[in-house]
């Protein structure tokens, strides 16, 4: 371990710290032939009098090719390097399990499929993929796990995502890198690490203090579909009344009216609950589904999102 | 009589015509110039002040002389004034004033009325833009995301409206470049015949005209956001707060070329100088100025690899920011190459075109880190970054900015600075610019997030180092201060050609006559002929 990195928790820290390193190596050595050589003219041609005469040379096609296209090279080479890594970065694995983070000035709330929720605690287990859905409550924060190598911007209005697979038992610092007003260097954050049995049985604690776990999101978003009269027009069982069956829906790509398609992902549907007619699937009218706009907050949104995914 | 007339004429251009209106009221750009000059010390001075506020509040975690909100507007005044008020029009506006028409062989810039309004355009801007002070203050940063922009104190409206005052004024001038390098180019002057501070005032010129108007607009629709709700940037109307980021860098990005193209052309004009031979690959030098320029448009995503932003898009815009970093390398190589068998004198300019190759390397290299997405991932939004781009605004643009000042200095005030205090403001500059920001690259993989009032204890070491730091570069800026005073008041005579250039601002006389030339000189060879 260095000194001048975090500890490495997460699967692709190794990769980054390698790229990092390997980077930070290829500068020096660039920057020192450039360097030396500058100090060796600077000594080696010093002024002597003052009419020295000195060489007239005013270019070198063969020197100024290849100082074009060793650059050139090495950057692109570097770039594909770290196309790579940002690859392994942001592939999340099926298998990850999901959580919902939400940021608020200032501070992070995390939210459990079985309905337990965190502030300013995020508990996950060791060896096991996890992906965070993120959003914002009020103004932009960005999540940031240096031990992890990895960052997020959570915006309001809007699902992004981030996933990690930690190696490492522990207690890690997460931070707010977006700057966010009085309390941002305040809106700090523990990240937990647990091997899967305790995460397990933490997970079916109840939240001290707050007495018994409340229904988990996707209660609350089935509650909402009966409430909200969803159900009058989408089926759960694959037939179609007057909008599409939410059967199999998440995940899908749907096929538009304008012969394009899209994939029906937080964003989507986030996008259909408020303004139904942006895109609108082959085979149904526009016009049908009222725009839900200012009708549902943001959480009752996220709980329906998570009700839908559960719809099988 | 008739040489009564001329006698007048021919007097320097700091005497011709007396008194405080007649500096107001000057349409010479020579004067222009200088007005810059005397108005971004006074920024550069403010904006100081600032710089030591913070770090004298980070010198330990937990509040040291002020509370949050104190800070995060000092932070916000910080970087706005050192970018809008100082860094942006620092070479072209001073120095660029000065020199461009000198150095195409005209007798003023294309249109001096203008000229003298993007002056006064510029000064009402920045007068707007400090009143915000007396209000509520601001504390966005710089950069006024939204959707915080919007919410918070309604200083921010002011404050946007000057910088949008000002970006009016950059365009005006970047107008008025354009169009003298076209049109008043001496008899033989041909576009490969102009010194490269030309090709470089020029790319930047260019920049200037096509960018800021961007800047303008997005500025003015956060104003009309904040005050009507129009509902473009705010999401629960419906906006996309992350539109105003694309926006904003789409004229950032080119900014921060606008803000070190300059400095190139600076720093080409003193290698060329102190080795005392021609430029080694002028084409090269001035060709990559315009490809930075064209490239720097289409690279703005790289600020945003973790906004949300799609992940091709980042990957895109990861890829063409790597090939600005080529044009960058080139420009290198021919300084180094250019002192290759010359005649190198370290006198107090030229050790600052050296501390800059050495500066704008480190922030040039660091840059192509933080372009390597996977690396951005972790390090955007870090110390790392902020060491990345002082490492290139200072160690580059004021590095270069402050060689050009002991350079042309002779030729604006016809006297001479003393060269050892000169020297010493370099290695105090330098000596404490890197110990202020070094260590940041190194908080910055630790992990530690900028724009941060308060920070974990583990970092304290470094912070304090870095503060430290600070102490030293405000010890050499005044030890810089006093010596250009010293200079004015007491600097021996210059000759017409202190350092022996070649350009043409060295024929004509220290100071130059109101009109430059006597007569317009006739071009015959290019500018770096040194037989
Ligand atoms: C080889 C040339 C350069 C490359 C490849 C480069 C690359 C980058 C990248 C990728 C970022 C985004 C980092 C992040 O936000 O995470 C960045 C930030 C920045 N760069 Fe550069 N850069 C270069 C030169 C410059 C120059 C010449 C300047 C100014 C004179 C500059 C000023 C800045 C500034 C001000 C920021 C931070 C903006 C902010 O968030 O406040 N860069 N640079
Ligand atoms: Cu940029």
């Amino acid at each position: 371990m260095r000194s001048f990195l975090p500890p490495q928790a997460s699967t692709f820290a190794g990769q980054w710290d390698l790229l990092y390193d390997s980077l930070l190596l290829v500068s020096f050595l660039g920057g020192a032939i450039l360097i030396v050589a500058m100090l060796y003219f600077i000594v080696k041609y010093r002024r002597r009098t003052d009419t020295d005469k000195t060489a007239y040379i005013s270019h070198n096609y063969y020197l100024e090719f290849l100082w074009t296209f060793i650059p050139l090279l090495v950057f692109l080479g570097v770039f594909a390097w770290g196309a790579y890594v940002y690859y392994l970065q942001r592939k999340v694995p099926e298998n990850a399990i999901e959580i919902g983070v939400t940021g608020w000035q200032w501070r992070w709330d995390f939210q459990y499929k079985s309905g337990k929720k965190t502030t300013n605690e995020l508990v996950v287990p060791i060896n096991t993929p996890v992906k965070l859905v993120m959003t914002s409550g009020d103004v932009i924060h960005s999540l940031f796990i240096p031990s992890f190598r990895t960052k997020q911007d959570a915006v309001p209005g809007m699902y992004t995502m981030l996933w990690f697979e930690a190696n490492q038992l522990g207690t890690f610092q997460i931070f707010c890198t977006e700057f966010c007003g009085l309390q941002h260097s305040n809106m700090l954050a523990k990240l937990k690490v647990l091997p899967q049995n305790e995460f397990n049985e933490w997970l079916s604690l109840s939240d001290s203090g707050q007495g018994k776990a409340g229904d988990s999101p996707a209660q609350r978003g089935s509650a909402l579909y009966q409430s909200k009269a969803c159900s009058a027009c989408h089926s759960l069982d694959g037939k179609t009344v007057i909008g599409p069956s939410f059967k199999e829906i998440f995940g899908k790509t749907e096929l538009l009216s304008d012969g394009s398609s899209a994939l029906v992902d937080e964003n989507y549907i986030r996008e259909s609950i408020l303004n139904p007619n942006a895109k609108v699937v082959k085979g149904f009218t526009p016009g049908q589904m009222p725009p839900f706009q200012g009708q549902l907050t943001d959480d009752e949104i996220t709980d329906l999102i998570e009700f839908i995914k559960t719809v099988k | 009589m008739a040489h009564v007339a001329n006698a007048t004429h021919n007097e320097d251009y700091l005497h011709h015509g007396k008194g405080l209106w007649s500096w107001m009221t000057t349409l010479d750009h020579k004067r222009i110039g200088l007005m810059y000059f005397l108005s971004i010390l006074v920024f550069f001075f403010i904006g100081g002040i600032y710089a030591l506020l913070i770090r004298t509040e980070l010198i330990a975690p937990g509040s040291t002389i002020m509370g949050p909100d104190q800070y995060n507007k000092v932070m916000t005044y910080h970087g706005s004034i050192m970018v809008f008020m100082v860094i942006i029009p620092g070479i072209p506006a001073f120095l660029g004033n000065f020199l461009l028409p000198i150095m195409l062989g005209a007798k003023d810039v294309a249109f001096p009325r203008l000229n003298l309004a993007s002056y006064y355009v510029f000064m009402l801007g920045a007068f707007i833009s400090v009143t915000s002070l007396f209000t509520t203050g601001v504390d966005t940063g710089w950069t006024f995301y939204t959707p915080y922009s919007l919410q918070t104190k309604s200083g921010v409206i002011l404050m946007v409206a000057g910088a949008f005052t000002m970006g009016m004024s950059s365009i005006l001038t970047g107008l008025n470049f354009i169009v003298t390098v076209h049109r008043l180019r001496a008899p033989g002057m041909t576009m490969t015949r102009m010194p490269l501070m030309v090709w470089a005032l020029y790319s930047t010129a260019i920049l200037q005209v096509l960018a800021t108007p961007v800047l303008g607009i997005t500025l003015l629709l956060l104003i009309f956001e904040r005050l009507f709700g129009v509902g473009i940037f705010d999401s629960t109307l419906g906006g996309d707060p992350v539109l105003f980021q694309h926006f904003f860098w789409f004229y950032s990005h080119p900014a921060v070329y606008i803000m070190i193209l300059p400095a190139m052309g600076v720093i080409s004009e003193l290698i060329a100088t102190f080795s005392r031979k021609t430029i080694f690959g002028y084409t090269a030098i001035a060709y990559s100025s315009l490809a930075i320029a064209v490239l720097s448009f289409f690279v703005w995503g790289h600020h945003l690899f973790v906004s949300g932003q799609s992940e091709w898009a980042g990957i895109l815009f990861s890829f063409i920011t790597m090939l600005v970093g080529v044009p960058t390398a080139i420009k290198m190589f021919n300084w180094v190459a250019t002192m290759y068998r010359g005649s190198v004198k370290l006198d107090a300019p030229m050790l600052f075109a050296v501390g800059f190759m050495f500066l704008f390397l480190i922030g040039g290299l660091t840059g192509i880190m933080l372009a390597t997405i996977a690396l951005d991932v972790h390090l955007h939004d870090t110390y790392f970054v902020v060491a990345h781009f002082h490492y290139v605004m200072v160690g580059g643009t004021l590095m270069a900015f402050m060689g050009g000042i002991y350079y042309w200095f002779p030729k604006m005030f016809g006297k001479m600075v003393n060269e050892f205090p000169a020297k010493l403001s370099w290695f105090f500059i330098f000596l404490g610019f890197n110990v202020t920001f070094f260590p940041q690259f190194i908080l910055g993989s630790l992990g530690m997030p900028r724009r941060y009032f308060d920070y974990l204890p583990e970092f304290t070491a470094l912070n304090r180092i870095s503060t430290v730091g600070s102490y030293l570069i405000a010890t050499g800026f005044l030890i810089a201060l006093g010596t250009i005073i010293h200079g004015l008041i007491a600097g021996r005579k210059a000759t017409a050609n202190p350092w022996g250039g070649k350009t043409l601002e060295w024929t004509i006389a220290s100071p130059p006559i109101h009109d430059n030339f006597n007569k317009i000189p006739v071009i015959t060879a290019g500018p770096y002929e040194y037989r």
